[in-house]
Formats: C-alpha cells, structure tokens, sequence
C-alpha cells in the first residue's frame, strides 16, 4: 500500500460531522478506528492533513513534542502547508514549552483541586439562585439561558474579575468565535472585540486592582499587557463555553437515559463518576484537537509530514473499545473511573479541569433534587443541537417540571 | 515501590490529586505536584499506578 499525503489536487475523505444520534460520534469514527486509524482528511474549514481517532494515538499525538500547538485551534481559513504564524500574544494553547509554561505556571496555582474544592460553596450558592428564579417562573424555560449558561459565566466573571453585567457582550463574541461557519472576516471581529474588551478590563485592573486573577496576574508583572489580554480572552472563552454546554447536554442526556437518571438519582455518591462518564461519553469538544507536526513522524505506517496538520478526535478516543472493553458505547454513570480524553492531554490538558468537575456536580446535583419531575418540553427531535459550533452542545434547550 | 516526579514536566492538571489524594498533593502556589509519601504502602499501588497513567504531561513514574 502506498502512503500518500493529503493535498488539494488528492481529494480526501472529509471529518465526520454527522451524527445519527445526539449524544454519539458520528458513525464513521468507529470504522476510522477499526480501519483507518491516522487517516488523510479534509476538515471543516476546508483544511486538509490527517485525522487521528484512537485513543492511544490522540495520546501520543497530545503529549509528544514533535506535535506543536502552535494553530492549534480549529478556525476558519486555515490550510495546510502555510508558514506556522506565531500565537497571539497570551494565547498559550497556541504555543509550546518552554513558552507555553511560563503562562501556564502563572495561572496553575489558581485552579487546583483544593482551590476548587473551596470554591465549591460559592459555586453552589449561585446554583441555588439559578434554581429559584427558575422556579419562580412559569415553565417551560430554556434551560441553556436560565441555568447552564449563566453558572459558569458567573463563576468565570467572578474569579477573573470581568462584570456579569457585560456577559451579553462578550458571550456574542464567544459565540461567534466558536460558529464553524463564521467567516473569516466574522471570525476575526469577534476576536478583536473580545481582545478590546478584556484589554480595557486590563487597563481598569492596572488602575485600580481588585481581588481576581486579572489582578494578581496585573500585580505579578510578569506579562505585558497585550499578553494579559490574550490569556484573558482565553480563559473567559473556555471558562464558560465548555462548562455551559456540558451542563445542558448531560441534563438532556440523563434525561433521555431514564434508567440512567433514576440510578443517579437513588444514589447521589455516584455523581463523581456520573460526571466523569458524561465528560467521556459526550466529549463537547467535538472536532478534536489540531497540531502541526513538527518533523517527519510515522504513526501506524503512515507518512506525517512535517509541517503537516494533525487533528486528534477527543470524541473518538473516548470510544474507542480498544481502551474501554466495557462497552464504551453505553452510558453507565456507575462507571469505574477511567481515564478520559475529554480535557485533552499532554501539557495543554484543560487547566479549568477541576472547576469544570465542581461547577457540573454542583450544577447537576441541585438541579435533579430540586426537580425531581423534570423533563423535555419538546420532542426530543427538535432540540436544537449545536452541530454547527466548535464546542457541541444544544442551543436551546425547554423543559418543564 | 518508588515514586519518581518531575516538578520540571507537571503542569499541575490535578489528575494525580484525583486519583491517589493520599499519596499526591498540589502546592497552593503554583499547583506543582508534591509527593506526600514517596513510599506508600503496597496496597495504594493501584491509585499511584492509576496516577502515573493519568498524569497528563507524564510527570509520573513508578519503580516496583
């Protein structure tokens, strides 16, 4: 068999991007697996290198260095073959060690398990307040806009220091970042808006520090001020994004797993795994991660090029049967803890990792036991899913109680 | 069993705290691994081995 590399006038396979189920992969991830498991591949945003779908392989690609970061998210325009432009200032998970760490190391104190775990109380109050006004109202609600948007917006605002009052604006700009179909001129508004939002928010903190990480990071001195943007745009962006989204989808996943749901609901010691499993079953992050190789690297007989993309498919690895023998196709919230691929791997695994796990317990605890009769207020088919953004989830979701 | 860390890879993921709280624990400063107990006692090496294959940036090793 001959090994070729992906290019323009070779047309390859294009990345699954249509599921049969809304809580499943699409299907041909599971032949890719079995198949073809580094295969050439045309992205979305019309990108072309190769797709990665085991979960040894999207390991391996994560976490060794001949992989770089550097264009390392999926956005619109890219292609192959393009001199690899530097990150914008502050934006680390576009960059790698040592640069990578120095911001890293900046930011690791402030999100630790103990941290977390202390965080929770508040984490939960801010539950409590999402339910009553919930409750106070007349269903049916949206629950994206009544609940699993607003507590992490809340939490992330609070512990950067950005005012809760101008989430309108920046969640507008978070959303268009993340559309696939954002046009590259779109694409890159919304990223200057966002830039010129936290960059005031920067120059307010250097005027007038408050006690957040915007400040600490400002009374630290050790970024410029247009690197404090870039790491505040990022971690406002994947402060709320993920979390929302993995807040409305484990609800409608639950849900839609009655038998699931009750098991949760008899034994609410099994929330930790429940939490782990709905992480590695519904992997929001849904076109996986891209990297750039950066030599010559052969991955199951197959020629990697340098310079050539990469794209590791989180979704996938987190099916894939080879890792999971016990039917990774099945949610099992009573799961024993397995590692997943859900926060990634490697150095750029998820920082917000152990907020994400407080805020989704506190999150889905409070809202099964303060509903005990919720349910969808429309047929399941016309939830409107979140195909079309980078990180999966519903746009919307009504239910009633 | 021997425990082996290196402050110099961790990027202070957590994954160990999770997985072997007796034996791993962050520091608040900076959120680097500290070992608790470089020697633990035999019956934890399932959480300590469930670490080191957790361990995002392989930070991790264990010598039986």
């Amino acid at each position: 068999m001959t090994n070729t590399q992906p290019t323009k006038t070779q047309p390859s396979k294009t990345q699954p991007t249509v599921r049969s189920c809304p809580f499943d992969p699409p299907e041909e991830y599971r032949t890719l697996r079995e198949q073809e498991p580094v295969a050439p591949m045309t992205f979305p945003d019309g990108a072309a290198g190769w797709l990665v779908t085991r979960y040894d392989d999207v390991r391996t690609v994560l976490s060794d260095p001949r992989f770089s970061a550097k264009r390392g998210i999926l956005r619109p325009g890219g292609s192959e073959g393009e001199d690899i432009p530097a990150p914008p200032p502050g934006l680390f998970i576009m960059m790698d060690a040592p640069e990578h760490t120095r911001f890293r190391r900046l930011l690791t104190g402030q999100f630790t398990v103990r941290r977390m775990r202390q965080l929770t109380p508040a984490v939960e109050k801010i539950v409590a307040e999402q339910l009553n006004a919930m409750a106070a109202a007349e269903g049916p609600v949206d629950l994206v806009q009544a609940f699993a948007l607003p507590i992490p917006s809340l939490v992330i605002c609070e512990l950067l220091g950005v005012p809760y009052a101008d989430r309108e604006e920046f969640q507008r700009y978070s959303a268009t970042i993340v559309r696939l179909n954002s046009s590259l001129e779109e694409f890159q508004q919304a990223q200057a808006a966002m830039r010129g939002f936290i960059h005031q928010l920067v120059l307010a903190k250097r005027e007038n520090p408050t006690d957040d990480i915007l400040s600490e990071l400002v009374r630290s001195g050790e970024l410029t001020d247009e690197e404090l943007t870039g790491v505040g745009v990022l971690l406002l962006i994947a402060g709320h994004e993920t979390t929302a989204n993995m807040i409305a989808l484990s609800t409608m996943c639950l849900l839609q797993n009655p038998e699931q749901l009750a098991a949760l609901r008899a034994d609410p010691s099994l929330m930790d795994s429940a939490v782990e499993e709905l992480l590695r079953y519904l992997s929001v992050i849904q076109f996986g991660v891209r990297r750039t190789a950066l030599e010559d690297v052969e991955l199951h007989g197959r020629q990697i090029k340098e310079g050539s993309m990469v794209v590791a498919s989180l979704s996938s690895g987190n099916r894939d049967a080879a890792h999971l023998a016990d039917d990774p196709e099945l949610l099992d919230v009573a799961r024993a803890h397995s590692p997943h691929l859900a926060f990634g791997h490697g150095i750029h695994q998820c920082l917000g990792q152990q907020l994400a796990r407080a805020e989704m317990k506190a999150a889905l605890s409070a809202l099964l036991d303060r509903f005990p009769a919720l349910q969808l207020a429309v047929p399941v088919e016309q939830v409107p899913m979140r195909d079309d953004m980078l990180v999966y989830g519903v746009h919307e979701l009504p239910v009633t109680w | 069993m021997k425990i082996l860390i290196d402050e110099g890879k961790c990027v202070g993921a957590g994954t160990c705290v999770l997985a072997a709280a007796d034996v791993f624990d962050q520091r608040d400063e900076d959120g680097i691994v500290v070992l608790l107990d470089a020697d633990p006692p035999h019956t934890s090496l399932p959480q300590v081995r469930d670490a080191a294959a957790r361990c995002p940036a392989l930070a991790i090793e264990v010598v039986e």
